[in-house]
């Protein structure tokens, strides 16, 4: 009961703030408001027992993505942005794909089943022979840096690309860099 | 009993602080309603934790505090570096 009452409360909280993204015409305003959005899905993580993931979205959603929208807004021009006009088309794809996700839940095993097709697959065997395997008594690193290896390489040169690539956004205009460093060039 | 109430006047003061993120007339009143925000939700995992007898939840709303915290002085610490003015 109290269960489903938390979970009423945080996805009605979900709803209003959507709505007034939707609604919002300032574009800090927007940036704050994807924040608090992000709060509150940490929110929803603890509240399903995944503490790890729920820090990880309070770190990044609402630290570091905050900070990098609102130095992205610093650099835009000012004036107002124009409210969107015709919502109707997306109204219609949203409400289609509302209603697949709702036939879709009917059929996935309840939150905690024992006996989902999740926890009989590969799981027993990691939590049995991790240990034994890596030496390492956390089965989560055990699955993450031993088992999955290259596949955590392959997201860690993903994440730094796009790293490369927002700081090579956002720092200075390399523009006049460069005629400063071609005037020192002719002189 | 208690804590449905709780719950209740929890969920009032975030409405009141997206109200003061969507009408705010500076930037700086959006960003103090989003650091309110993150502290009524620390403070709703506390209670989370207290209703369903878990005692270390106090320790996970802790370190939402803080991270909280570190995020509005990043902020604010970029405006005051670029100094530069950002639109209403």
């Amino acid at each position: 009961m109290n269960f489903l009452l938390i979970n009423f409360f945080l996805i009605s909280i979900l709803l209003i703030t959507t709505f007034f993204i939707f609604k919002s015409t300032s574009l800090i305003g927007i940036v704050a408001l994807t924040g608090a959005f992000t709060l509150v899905c940490a929110a929803i993580y603890v509240n399903l027992d995944a503490v790890d993931v729920a820090f990880t979205e309070a770190a990044v959603g609402s630290g570091i993505s905050t900070i990098l929208m609102v130095m992205a807004v610093a650099k835009l021009p000012e004036g107002k942005i124009k409210p969107l006009v015709n919502l109707f088309p997306s109204l219609i794809i949203s409400v289609c794909i509302v209603i697949i996700l709702m036939v879709i839940i009917s059929n996935l095993p309840l939150l905690g089943d024992p006996n989902a097709p999740i926890h009989l697959h590969v799981t027993p065997e990691y939590i049995k022979e991790s240990e034994s395997f890596f030496h390492i008594p956390n089965v989560v690193t055990n699955i993450l840096a031993s088992y999955r290896g290259f596949d955590t390489l392959g997201e860690t040169i993903v994440i730094f690309t796009a790293g490369l690539g927002v700081i090579a956004l956002l720092t200075g205009n390399t523009l006049n860099r460069k005629t400063k460093f071609t005037k020192k060039l002719k002189k | 009993m208690i804590f449905f109430a709780a719950l209740s006047v929890l969920a009032i003061a975030i409405i009141l602080c997206i109200i003061r993120a969507v009408k705010g007339p500076t930037p700086f009143d959006r960003i103090l309603s989003i650091s309110s925000i993150g502290t009524i939700i620390a403070l709703g995992i506390a209670i989370h934790g207290f209703a369903f007898q878990r005692p270390e939840f106090v320790d996970i709303s802790l370190m939402y505090v803080l991270l909280n915290f570190l995020g509005t002085i990043a902020i604010l610490r970029f405006y005051k570096i670029k100094g530069k003015k950002i639109n209403g």
